[in-house]
């Protein structure tokens, strides 16, 4: 057995901001390049834009859309929550800021996703 | 040298003394001021509580340690539960009673030397300030080595990579007199001397080491206690090494692979805040780059 | 990550926090709005303004995201600070050439 096992004081609030901060720009990473692609059409075949935006309109791919916008309101003020930090004296109460942050952006993505159903 | 002798002498005497009478301990439980001390000659002096103060009704403990090195496992012993008890006083207990090949560290007892700190019940704490009371309220404790170092044996970690961090982070005070030189005037309520305050009682316990998950990602990454005290001595007015400091801190592995997780923080037993010290940090290096005195 | 990287991650960070909220507003109001391929066109096509905006947006993202990247890669993955480099690099330099050609797509 070693002894890596046993720690377990990880998993923290702020532990877990910071994950989803690189897990959210990470994820926005990999999303990026199709997003750049997807634009790229309107090059040369606007009707191939429009069956794109056409297939859009599936409940599921929807859903994902919502997630990305939680994704990106999510890394936005996690990421402002790390600048200020960073570059400012010193707060109390990252713990709640972080869950602040959190919390508006599944409320942002839930009110994306009501107006596009 | 003859002087620091006859201190230890004077704690060995104090701590003969609170092992041969263990009510006699200081009650207050885990340090959460910033400092404090402990005045040997007032233990001494305190009387001893009497016997219808003693707890109702002691108890044992199942207090698993780690035993080996890197591939080791855990083994469960019974010790009895004792008002007031230590972790320290568990391991110890154990290893003066029943098994005396036990391997952990410690010094003063009174969380001054920093050498007695451990993983207890997956939480890097100082076992010497840690009371059982605070931590096993299940009766259970399970207690190993430090995390993020190496393992020698049992609860006893290589502190070497610590220590070797603290220098490479130029965490020695590099003078800007010499002894004929007049001592300067530093403002306690200056901006500088206020901010090496704040993170300057340090005990080098290394337990924000061991809560880093950047140190566990990241091997080159200095660590949360020899940034807080390259901060302090960039605070430092009298101190002339700021330019290899600086240097030092913005390299790989220096203070902006921090991620701000706060564990340093959260852990640390004097209530220090090593985020906020690596955060200053961060806005020197980056305006000394911006300045151009800096090579990255 | 270094001191240098380090400053050009916070730049462009702190750069894309308007650039980041102007967009999120934009995404609510083009669904909203139901927009076909052909409104979208007709909104950004020979405009100055749309293509000096998102041109900013793709060359900011493309630094951060590399830095990130770079970061993730040294961190979590076996590979050295140096390879780790290179790979942002890539991932960088392929990003800003996809954005720039999306930016050409719609405001050309």
């Amino acid at each position: 057995m070693t002894i890596a096992r046993h720690i377990k004081h990880r998993g923290g609030t702020l532990w877990l901001a910071a994950l989803v901060h690189r897990l959210s720009g990470l994820a926005l990473a990999i999303f990026l390049p199709l997003h750049f692609l997807v634009l790229a059409l309107a090059l040369h075949r606007a009707a191939q834009l429009d069956a794109f935006l056409r297939w859009t309109d599936q409940p599921l791919v929807k859903l994902a859309e919502a997630l990305l916008v939680f994704l990106l309101i999510v890394h936005l003020l996690g990421g402002v929550r790390v600048l200020v930090i960073e570059n400012f004296d010193w707060r109390d109460g990252q713990k709640r800021l972080a869950t602040l942050a959190a919390t508006v952006s599944a409320i942002v993505a839930f009110i994306f996703l009501v107006r596009v159903f | 040298m003859l002087l620091w002798r006859i201190r230890t002498l004077n704690w060995n005497a104090c701590l003969w003394q609170l092992s041969m009478d263990a009510r006699v301990k200081p009650a207050h439980d885990e340090w959460n001021s910033a400092w404090a001390r402990v005045d040997c000659a007032q233990i001494a002096a305190s009387k001893p509580l009497t016997e219808n103060r003693m707890p109702e009704a002691p108890t044992e403990l199942s207090v698993s340690l780690w035993r080996g090195g890197v591939e080791g496992r855990y083994e469960t012993y019974r010790v009895p539960r004792r008002d007031s008890q230590t972790v320290l006083d568990v391991v110890t207990y154990v290893q003066r009673h029943i098994d005396p090949t036990l391997s952990y560290r410690f010094a003063c007892r009174v969380g001054m030397c920093g050498s007695c700190a451990m993983t207890v019940n997956g939480r890097p704490r100082w076992t010497c300030r840690t009371h059982v009371a605070k931590v096993a309220g299940s009766g259970r404790l399970e207690i190993g080595p430090l995390a993020n170092l190496p393992v020698i044996k049992d609860l006893a970690t290589d502190m070497a990579p610590f220590f070797e961090k603290w220098r490479e982070a130029k965490g020695a005070f590099a003078p800007s007199r010499t002894r004929a030189d007049a001592i300067p005037r530093i403002r306690p309520d200056s901006p500088a001397r206020l901010a090496a305050d704040a993170a300057v009682e340090c005990i080098n316990c290394g337990v924000c080491y061991a809560a880093c998950d950047t140190v566990r990602w990241n091997a080159a990454y200095l660590g949360p206690a020899a940034l807080n005290r390259a901060w302090t001595l960039i605070n430092d007015e009298r101190d002339a090494g700021n330019v290899a400091r600086l240097q030092a801190v913005a390299a790989t592995g220096g203070c902006h692979a921090c991620h701000s997780h706060q564990s340093c923080q959260e852990h640390c037993p004097l209530s220090l805040n090593p985020t906020a010290s690596i955060a200053g940090l961060k806005r020197r290096t980056a305006l000394a780059y911006l300045k151009g005195e800096l090579k990255p | 990550m270094n001191v240098r990287l380090y400053v050009w991650q916070r730049a462009t960070a702190a750069l894309m926090v308007p650039l980041v909220a102007v967009h999120v507003a934009i995404i609510f109001y083009a669904t909203r709005q139901d927009l076909s391929a052909a409104d979208i066109l007709a909104r950004t096509r020979g405009s100055i303004v749309w293509g000096a905006y998102y041109g900013l947006f793709v060359a900011a993202v493309s630094i951060h995201a590399a830095i990130g990247v770079r970061n993730v890669l040294a961190e979590w993955s076996p590979l050295s600070e140096r390879h780790a480099g290179r790979l942002g690099l890539l991932f960088g330099l392929v990003l800003a050439a996809l954005g720039a050609r999306a930016v050409l797509a719609v405001v050309l």
